[in-house]
């Protein structure tokens, strides 16, 4: 905290240059500060994210295990291979696709038609649009919880609606049975994170000019013709720029499951797996390989992300 | 020279507890039921008797998780806690980060636990937990209803399914419809390794890994017991076993949803409690046989209590240790919680054997109890893992169990070459 | 036609009001039965019971874990927007060469999977010391805020007229003097959204927690809520989760209620405009 400081005296000290060698001094000093300026940044970055990633990376080349972390030797790509050759990592690998792919669809679809609802003008709209962002700002492991007890099998509310609703005959046992889990923690995720795609949505049409649509009606344009013709091409970058941000961070879905599922391979995050081998089975080594893999794979979407956000970005400039 | 030293430091520290300075010890028992209570209740006596405190570290009820807990901080050397709560099965897994306990208890101090438990705790000739109660797999009925009913207490697993059928479907009639016949624990957690080792065992299918390392749950008898059971989920269980953990099923069976729980001793005193529903109206007795030719089993459970090689005050937490595993401790916990003592002579202490009658009536399956294959040292939670999951997969309905056993005895060959673990 | 199609909007407009508030709703009934109410499905509880919420800080340490949630959001915070201060500054203000790729980079990290960060992590908190301590969850969830928090900053900063600078720079001003004097007084608004978004991911961080730290005493709400199983000797005590869960949306919910605008925007910017 005190590095900001040097700039200050730095540039004070050489503050008014002569005036031939103004440019060129100050751009030079332009650039000292603006390194002094990130450099604890950088410091921090280097600290927290760098450091820690690059000796993931080794222990994936070692078997290093908890019980003494000292002792790892170097073992190529032993245990990278251990991870690959494990079927449960790809039953893992998959739950992790499914739930990334079913949940972000849902939040897209459910999104969408509420981003289209709070768009209207109508008396209310702001609680409404504030009422939308509650689940979003629930931690979620506390959402978690409480839709585990909305799921409960013989106390739930939710058997019980269904009950009396007659669609179903006889109590679902929601967070027991692979199929159903997964079901109850895409409802979780769903619920948690449609807000934050439905308000990026709303941003992006409240950006779209107004006479787009009068021109829309103009030509006899039915409001279902006139959003599938000319909203959603118009939505088309910010939605998917949206939709590879979400995709992102369900691929590092780790809580939800852990809370409300818990243990069965048959429910597990690639996270999960991960910690799993670390800290279950101390295999720190093969623990860390699983989760470069990971990190390999949302590295791939995160360039995706970069890409898109830019042809974006050129767009609007 | 050190063990002597050690012994003294123990000794001057027991012998002086006035002149010693005031310590806090942090312990982490349990986490079922009233056991943190009662856990807290003995260890503040201590604390007051030997001018020390104590602090309880919370755990998850989860006994994978709790070993994942005390795994990380051990690991990182963290002297945050001192007498650690450790599992039958961790012995080898987590050897490393105990001391000895050898100096702090004399030979007759030790002869008085069942010695199987003391020869579990000793890792390559070191003494790293004293044993504090032990467990085995029981079957909890309800006694009013089997009456009721006119259903006597069944002897093997198919007649339980029987009767829990036929108890059911008479109180269904008559309006009851929460009640459910059958409740365990079925999640994919330690406690399912628990179970299904028992079924197998009864059915006469082995241990999973036998007692020379050899890879024998890929067989007939076990394939039969975990399917009889699947076959179970759905009608006589319900199927949210399949995400009970201890306290989910004693949930049910204590508020009077359940015919028969399977469950540790622990229940008992709480099912018998004042405010307790089904006070009065529950039997208890050993698990039932997988069949005529069956065999009535139990799997080994239990924990035993630990001192942390990272402790700032380890003999100061010996000497919790110490207190905790006596003969009068052990008694106080059997008498309020139904925790099984280690103490053999407790067995045949007249008020304990009235406050828990299955304590006599049972000794032999406690004694029997069978054990988890411990032989696989460091690897016995990656063994018990792909076990469950196999199971948990045959329970939820996902292939035959004679199928995934063959997928499970495949991912163990690997883990263990040629028994060799 | 007109008025099916409002009474329809209006549904719809419910519908959503619904999902989105019921799970609430619930835990909060639920949280004010106690016994066998709370197996019972009443859609209020027929009396109140509001022991739940004292036992929550008898029967746990729950008090205390706010407060631990407390101190390491609100460190985080500060740490975020003093380092991410500057730092932003650079990225928005100056042109310098590789100023692209550190952008790049501060985007990419706060892509990062806590999972791949988290045994390296585990060794550097045990080397730092701070193993099972609040400083540990400090640091770590700086990986979360910082680059974040960089980013968001970045983005607005970028967004304020050049001339400001301009006619510092005319007038001598160093750039330390052009961050604190010109635009730090016009960044309130920014550092607040920033600042609030920081919070909430700190406020809601489990993984991190869940691995370094272990005592009662360091555990921060989720992991609490989490491995919340004591304190009731006969049922699973979902009436005492309940009110614990409760308790600690409350104060989020108020915030989003006052700053839902800002935290829009925030999200916005952190997003879509790239």
């Amino acid at each position: 905290m005190t590095t900001p400081t040097t700039p200050v005296a730095a540039s004070a000290a050489t503050g008014v240059g002569t005036p031939k060698a103004g440019a060129s001094t100050q751009a030079r000093q332009r650039t000292r500060a603006a390194w002094l300026f990130l450099a604890p940044t950088l410091f921090a970055m280097a600290l927290v994210a760098g450091w820690p990633l690059a000796r993931t990376f080794w222990f994936s080349f070692t078997d290093a295990n908890l019980t003494d972390m000292a002792a790892s030797q170097f073992v190529g790509v032993e245990s990278l291979r251990a991870v690959l050759e494990d079927p449960d990592w790809w039953t893992t690998v998959w739950t992790t696709f499914r739930f990334a792919l079913v949940s972000v669809f849902l939040e897209t679809a459910l999104g969408l038609i509420i981003a289209l609802a709070l768009n209207a003008k109508f008396p209310g709209r702001a609680l409404l649009r504030a009422a939308v962002l509650v689940p979003w700002a629930i931690p979620t492991v506390v959402s978690a919880r409480m839709w585990g007890w909305m799921f409960n099998d013989l106390y739930g509310v939710i058997n019980a609606i269904l009950l009396y609703l007659g669609l179903i005959s006889e109590p679902l046992a929601w967070t027991a049975e692979p199929g159903l889990s997964f079901a109850a923690v895409v409802a979780v995720d769903v619920w948690k994170t449609t807000p934050f795609m439905a308000l990026l949505i709303l941003a992006a049409l409240q950006m779209l000019p107004e006479d787009i649509y009068e021109a829309a009606r103009i030509d006899g344009a039915g409001p279902l013709r006139s959003f599938f013709q000319v909203t959603l091409p118009l939505l088309k970058g910010p939605l998917m720029v949206a939709i590879i941000f979400r995709m992102l961070d369900a691929l590092r879905v780790f809580d939800v499951f852990f809370v409300l599922t818990g243990g069965s391979t048959e429910t597990m995050p690639m996270a999960g797996y991960a910690r799993q081998q670390m800290f279950e089975y101390q295999l720190i080594g093969v623990g860390s390989a699983s989760a470069s893999l990971l990190f390999a794979l949302i590295a791939a979407f995160t360039a995706l992300y970069m890409v898109v956000g830019r042809v974006k970005l050129d767009e609007g400039a | 020279m050190k063990k002597v030293l050690a012994g003294l430091v123990a000794v001057a520290a027991l012998s002086t507890p006035s002149v010693a300075l005031a310590e806090k010890i942090v312990i982490a028992c349990g986490a079922l039921g009233q056991e943190a209570d009662v856990c807290k209740q003995g260890a503040e006596a201590w604390a007051k008797k030997a001018g020390h405190t104590v602090e309880l570290m919370s755990v998850p009820t989860d006994a994978g998780q709790q070993l994942a807990q005390f795994q990380q901080l051990l690991a990182a050397g963290s002297s945050d806690i001192d007498v650690v709560r450790i599992d039958v099965v961790w012995p080898g897994i987590v050897a490393n980060h105990f001391i000895d306990l050898k100096p702090y208890f004399p030979e007759d101090v030790l002869k008085q636990h069942f010695q199987p438990i003391v020869q579990n705790n000793t890792v390559n000739g070191k003494l790293i937990a004293i044993p504090w109660f032990t467990d085995a797999g029981l079957l909890y009925y309800r006694k009013d209803l089997l009456e009721k009913h006119g259903q006597k207490p069944p002897t093997t697993w198919q007649e339980m399914a029987q009767v829990a059928q036929a108890v059911v479907d008479a109180e269904k009639k008559a309006g009851n419809t929460r009640l459910v016949g059958y409740v365990f624990q079925g999640k994919a957690y330690e406690g399912l390794t628990c179970n299904a080792l028992e079924w197998v065992d009864s059915f006469g299918g082995g241990t999973i890994v036998d007692s020379k390392g050899q890879i024998t749950i890929n067989n007939p008898k076990a394939a039969e017991a975990i399917d009889f059971f699947a076959g179970l989920i759905g009608n006589v269980a319900p199927k949210g076993v399949l995400s009970y953990e201890e306290e989910g099923a004693r949930g049910v069976f204590q508020k009077g949803d359940a015919v028969f729980m399977r469950n540790w001793p622990y229940a008992w005193s709480l099912a018998n409690a004042k405010d307790s529903p089904i006070a009065g109206k529950v039997g208890v007795m050993a698990l039932p046989k997988g069949g005529p030719d069956g065999k009535s089993t139990g799997t080994l459970g239990g924990w035993q209590l630990g001192v942390s090689k990272y402790s700032k005050n380890p003999a100061i937490a010996a000497e919790l240790v110490k207190y905790l595993t006596s003969a009068e401790e052990q008694k106080r916990r059997a008498l309020v919680a139904s925790f099984n003592p280690t103490i053999m002579s407790l067995y045949k202490d007249a008020e304990l054997l009235k406050a828990n009658p299955f304590l006599g009536e049972l000794y032999d399956t406690f004694v029997n109890a069978v054990p988890r294959p411990t032989i696989t040292g460091a690897k016995y939670n990656q063994v018990s893992t792909e076990f469950r999951n196999g199971v948990h997969a045959t329970l939820s309905g996902k292939g035959k169990a004679a199928d995934n056993l063959k997928k499970v005895e495949a991912k163990l060959k690997k883990l263990g070459k040629n028994g060799k673990w | 036609m007109r008025f099916v199609k409002k009474a329809a909007f209006w549904l719809l407009l419910a519908v959503i009001l619904l999902y989105t508030l019921f799970p609430f709703y619930w835990a909060i009934v639920s949280s004010l039965k106690t016994g066998s109410a709370l197996f019972e499905v009443d859609p209020w509880p027929p009396v109140p019971a509001w022991s739940n919420y004292s036992a929550v800080f008898t029967a746990q340490p729950f008090g205390q874990n706010i407060l631990n949630s407390v101190i390491v959001a609100a460190s985080v915070v500060v740490l975020s927007l003093l380092l991410g201060l500057t730092a932003s500054y650079a990225l928005a203000r100056i042109t310098f060469r590789g100023r692209k790729a550190l952008l790049l980079s501060v985007l990419g990290v706060s892509m990062f999977p806590q999972i791949a960060v988290l045994s390296g992590m585990f060794e550097l908190v045990r080397w730092l010391g701070l193993y099972n301590s609040l400083p540990a969850l400090i640091v770590s969830n700086l990986i979360l805020t910082l680059p974040f928090t960089v980013w968001v900053l970045t983005t607005f900063m970028r967004e304020l007229p050049k001339e400001l600078e301009e006619a510092a720079v005319m007038d001598g001003a160093t750039q330390w003097t052009i961050l604190t004097r010109v635009f730090l007084p016009l960044l309130g608004p920014a550092m607040a959204t920033t600042g609030l978004l920081a919070f909430i991911a700190a406020w809601n961080e489990f993984l991190f927690a869940l691995t370094f730290t272990q005592s009662d005493r360091v555990r921060t709400v989720p992991v609490a809520i989490a491995l919340f199983s004591g304190g009731s000797a006969f049922e699973t005590p979902w009436g005492l989760i309940m009110a614990a869960s409760v308790i600690v949306t409350v104060p989020l919910i108020v915030l989003v209620l006052i700053f839902q605008r800002k935290i829009i925007s925030g999200l916005t910017a952190g997003a879509v405009k790239g």
